[in-house]
This record gives C-alpha cells, sequence and structure tokens, in this order.
C-alpha cells in the first residue's frame, strides 16, 4: 500500500468489497482534494454507490483503507463518521417523509445544540433553532414550504430539502449520491447551482450519471468499471481516454 | 401512499401551509379538550361503575401506553413485553407480600426491575431490524416466562396470591375501594404523562426521525443503536409499573401476566386504539378489557371474539379507532 497523498482530505488505499465471492470494488485508490468537487462516474454497476457505501462506513471494507483528515476511520461507525464531518446523502431520496420540512431541517440541527437527548423536557426548546433552520431552508429555496410533510414536496424539492439538512451539520465533506437522479431539466439547474455554492470552502464527492453536471460542476473526475478505476483526471483528459470511451461513453445510451 | 408525491411542477401554494399548521394546532387544542374530558370522567367514573374492573381497564391502559411508546414512535415491534408487565407483577407482588414494603415502594420495586430486564433483553434485540427484532424479543420473554416458572418465590402455577394493598406510605389504607382507585389513577395519569413528555421531546423528536429513515439519521451522526435502547428501557419501565400495580391491584401475580399471549393482547390493544396516537393504546385497551369482561360469562369464548375484532381492524381500519378518528378530523 502506498501512502496516502497529504493534500487529500479523504483518501482510500487499496479498498476492496467481495460479496459472496464478487469483488463489487476492486483495490480502489481514491484521493480527494480539498476545496475540490470530484465526481465519480461510471457505467450501471461499476461500483459507485459501494464506494460510497464504504467511504461512509455503512459498508465495511473487506480489503483496504481510509484516511478523512489524516484519520484512518476504516473501524470507525457511520454515525461517528458523519460526526467527524463526512455527511452522505443516499440515492433514494432521504428525507423523513412525515415529518415537516421545518422538522426535518431541526432533526439535523439539534444535535449539536445538545438537544437531542433531552426527553423530560418539551421539544417548544426546538423553537430555539427556528432562525437557523429557516435560514438554511431559505437558502435552497423552500421557505414557502417549511410546515408541508416532506412527503408532500415533489422530487426535486426533496432534493433540496436532502441538501438543507445536510448542510445544517456544516460538514466540510458532502458526498451526494446521483443527486440530480430522476430530474428533469429545470430542477437539474436549480440543484447545479446549489451544489456550486456550497461547494465554496467545502469538498463535495459526488456519483452522477449527467455528463453534461459533471462537465459544468466537477474540478475531478475518477472513472469506474467493474469495481476498478478505469482514468481519473479533469473531464476533458477523462472524456478523451480511450478505455473510458469504450467502457463507459460508448455504452452510453440514455 | 402520497399521491402530492407525484405532483411535479404543480408546486403547493405557502397559504396551504398555512392551513396546514392551523389545522394542526386545532388538532392539538381538540386532544387538550379530551384529555381534560377523559380526565374529568376517570375521577367522578368509580361512583358509577365497579372500580376494580375501572382499576383492571387503567393498568392495561398504561401498558399499551408504553407499549406504544416502542411501536408507535420508534418504529420497533416488541413480542415480549408481557416479561416487563408480568415480571414486574412479580416483583412488586414479592415486595409487598414478603418484603413487607408499602404499595408505592413494592410498586417501584417492579417498575425499576422491569427496566433492568428492559436493559438486558433490549442490548440484545436492538441490534435487530423488522421481523427479527420481534423474534428476538419474544424468544427472550419465553426465557424469562420459563425463570419465572421455575424461581421458587413465584409458586410457579399457584402464583403469589393474596398480595396486601397495605397503607400507601403507611398513611392511606388503600383497602378502601376509593382510595386505591384514585392512587391508581394517579399513577396511571403519571405514566401517562411520562410517556406523553417523551414523544414531545427533543429525544422524542429524534426518536421519530429515526422510525421515518434510520439510515438518514445514522448519516446525521444519531448512534440510533443508543436512541432505541433508551425508549426499549423506557417503555418496559412504564410496561412494568403497569404490571406492579395491577398486582396491588387485583392482589395476585401469576404466569397470565408473563406469557407470550399477553405480549399479543398489548398489540392488539394498540393497533385497535391507534398506535403512534396519544390516546389510542388506552381506549384499545378499554375496549378489549370491556369485551374480555363482557364474554367472560357467555357461551361465546373470548378468544374467538377477540381475534374477529382483530381480523376486523386489520381489513377495516387499519390506523386503529383514534386513527382513523384523526384522519377524518383532517379532512
Amino acid at each position: 500500500m502506498s501512502a496516502t497523498s497529504s493534500d487529500a482530505i479523504l483518501s482510500a488505499r487499496g479498498l476492496t468489497k467481495e460479496f459472496f465471492g464478487f469483488k463489487a470494488v476492486n483495490n480502489v485508490d481514491l484521493d480527494v482534494m480539498e476545496g475540490t468537487i470530484h465526481a465519480l462516474i461510471g457505467p450501471n454497476g461499476a461500483g459507485k454507490t459501494t464506494v460510497f457505501n464504504l467511504l461512509t462506513k455503512f459498508l465495511t471494507p473487506t480489503e483496504g483503507r481510509i484516511v478523512f483528515r489524516g484519520e484512518d476511520i476504516t473501524k470507525v461507525k457511520p454515525a461517528d463518521v458523519a460526526r467527524l464531518g463526512l455527511v452522505r446523502s443516499f440515492q433514494i431520496s432521504a428525507v423523513f417523509p412525515h415529518l415537516t420540512v421545518l422538522d426535518n431541517v431541526r432533526v439535523a440541527l439539534q444535535r449539536k445544540e445538545g438537544l437531542a437527548v433531552q426527553f423530560w423536557r418539551s421539544n417548544r426548546l426546538l423553537g430555539r433553532l427556528n432562525e437557523e433552520a429557516e435560514r438554511l431552508i431559505d437558502a435552497v429555496g423552500l421557505s414557502a414550504f417549511s410546515a408541508y410533510d416532506a412527503a408532500e414536496l415533489p422530487y426535486g424539492r426533496k432534493r433540496a430539502l436532502e441538501i438543507a439538512t445536510t448542510l445544517a451539520l456544516d460538514p466540510p465533506v458532502l458526498l451526494f449520491d446521483e443527486p440530480m437522479a430522476g430530474m428533469g431539466a429545470e430542477d437539474i439547474g436549480r440543484i447545479s447551482d446549489l451544489i456550486r455554492r456550497i461547494a465554496k470552502g467545502r469538498t463535495v464527492v459526488m456519483v452522477e450519471h449527467n455528463l453534461n453536471v459533471v462537465a459544468d460542476l466537477c474540478d475531478r473526475v475518477t472513472v469506474l468499471a467493474r469495481g476498478e478505476i478505469l482514468a481519473e483526471g479533469d473531464y476533458a483528459a477523462v472524456s478523451n481516454d480511450k478505455r473510458v470511451r469504450e467502457a463507459y461513453m460508448g455504452s452510453e445510451d440514455e | 401512499m402520497s399521491s402530492l408525491t407525484q405532483s411535479g411542477a404543480a408546486a403547493p401554494e405557502a397559504t396551504d401551509a398555512e392551513a396546514g399548521h392551523r389545522r394542526q394546532k386545532s388538532l392539538s387544542r381538540i386532544g387538550l379538550v379530551v384529555a381534560v374530558i377523559a380526565v374529568a370522567g376517570l375521577i367522578a367514573a368509580p361512583f358509577f361503575v365497579y372500580p376494580v374492573f375501572l382499576m383492571t381497564v387503567l393498568c392495561f391502559a398504561l401498558f399499551a401506553t408504553a407499549f406504544n411508546l416502542l411501536l408507535g414512535y420508534v418504529g420497533l415491534l416488541s413480542f415480549g413485553h408481557a416479561a416487563f408487565f408480568g415480571g414486574a407483577a412479580y416483583f412488586a407482588a414479592h415486595a409487598a407480600k414478603v418484603w413487607g414494603f408499602e404499595p408505592l415502594s413494592a410498586i417501584l420495586v417492579g417498575a425499576v426491575g422491569a427496566g433492568v430486564m428492559g436493559l438486558a433483553v433490549g442490548a440484545l434485540a436492538i441490534r435487530r431490524q423488522g421481523i427479527y427484532f420481534a423474534m428476538v424479543t419474544l424468544a427472550l420473554s419465553q426465557m424469562i416466562f420459563f425463570i419465572f416458572l421455575q424461581a421458587p418465590f413465584t409458586h410457579g402455577e399457584d402464583g403469589i396470591q393474596g398480595v396486601p394493598r397495605g397503607d400507601l406510605l403507611g398513611l392511606v389504607d388503600l383497602n378502601r375501594p376509593l382510595n386505591i382507585y384514585y392512587f391508581v389513577l394517579a399513577v396511571f395519569l403519571f405514566g401517562f404523562f411520562a410517556v406523553w413528555r417523551i414523544v414531545h421531546s427533543p429525544f422524542g423528536h429524534v426518536l421519530q426521525a429515526i422510525r421515518e429513515n434510520e439510515n438518514r439519521a445514522i448519516s446525521l451522526g444519531y448512534r440510533v443503536e443508543r436512541y432505541k435502547l433508551a425508549a426499549f428501557v423506557m417503555s418496559a419501565t412504564i410496561a412494568g409499573l403497569a404490571g406492579a400495580m395491577k398486582a396491588i391491584v387485583l392482589q395476585i401475580a401469576t404466569l397470565t401476566d408473563v406469557a407470550w399471549q399477553m405480549s399479543g393482547e398489548v398489540v392488539l390493544m394498540t393497533l385497535l386504539g391507534g398506535m403512534g396516537t396519544i390516546f389510542g393504546p388506552s381506549l384499545g385497551a378499554a375496549v378489549v378489557v370491556t369485551m374480555q369482561n363482557y364474554f367472560a360469562t357467555s357461551d361465546v369464548p373470548v378468544t374467538v371474539i377477540i381475534g374477529v375484532v382483530f381480523v376486523l381492524c386489520v381489513l377495516l381500519f387499519r390506523r386503529g379507532i383514534v386513527g382513523e378518528a384523526i384522519r377524518l378530523m383532517k379532512r
């Protein structure tokens, strides 16, 4: 195993995940530089989401090592990974459907305010989080919806709510798993702008299928195919790579 | 579930949200009115209804309320809650009869004992989810059942009989019907309020988030096992409070209260009344206990009637009585 790069905020070395003998992710080395937007692309089944699950410890790697801000997090539990500042979203929109938009964001805010374990006090105390919650909700353009149940929101707005909830933790590193999946052009533009805005001063890792979005948004692209890294570089370099064109662009029929 | 989800660009208007807010407020106001009427009714009730029957209802109502804390607000179906209800009954009965504790202390012994059992069972069960969680709690409660069957202090099939009601704090004679009734009502209201407070607390807010989307709660940095275990212990303790109280009221602790059928009965009460609602489990308990009382003297086996009611509940009003009422009011 080679040493991890010192400029990288998040690194993986020799990351491997086997499911019953099938290597979904095979010997992946990844360095995410601080302050960049880093895309993970590849055809279906390439192992992108598995890499995400490994980096955030929702899956335990079979082999390999993960380092976040100089700290080895290979054996850290997922909730504690989030506490360290590595916060992820999910492919299926991750909201609390039967809580209001305001309450969704307040759930994320209440832990750091020490308002998570108090079972003997009134939940009116959560009112003191309203100002910050409304600010976050406003930032993603959902002010008019704060009293709605999350389940009532259209898809694109759910993703926006998810981003507001993630931002409530003010994490230095955000991981988005296909934030634009299933969105119309209008929503894609809105969420792209939003991600660009919140990426200032943060690091973003995203799995994304929409190559226009990747070209437009991302500083660095890692291409995965069959669980292995095929190429890495900026979008122009990667999109001209012959192997990538064969494995990915050639089979792109969306 | 939600037809609005797919409405695409047709975004709901802010004025609707205001209306939603108002609806929520008026619902909680209705809840307050219901609570006041219910308490007034319970204070007056012993003058019209046989007090022992009322006290039995209150014990089961508290049991179901405690169970609902777990099922309705954390989404965990425990199929072993009889262990805490019946176990606490044994502890309280033993404390009152053998150790000579006054009734309140005996009940506290029962509740704390149930809480300790809850910690042990919960710590083992909480690692599993869904049906596996239910199976683990069932298996562990069956183990507890056999321990109580074999342990000398429970007197096996006879149970602990002739438990003295005693003098509350050495002052109030609980052998007088009205005295014990109001004591039981006070303990019930305390337990009921405790559950209400837990549900409507910052901690309860996190529990609901875990119920809604556990992985998301984890990804926001919540160590969900600890929250679930805490809720499990709270639920077990309050279920124990109910069981201990029942042992003092009926002056007996038997295997019936720790048997798996009791675990099933509390599921039925909660579903019938409406899981995830504050008043539902109590109402469900009242309906079930009333039916058991009424049909106990008839030719029709109680279990058949209860089975039919359960099937009707699942087929026709899945949200339970209170759940359906709330849905109608929200329209």
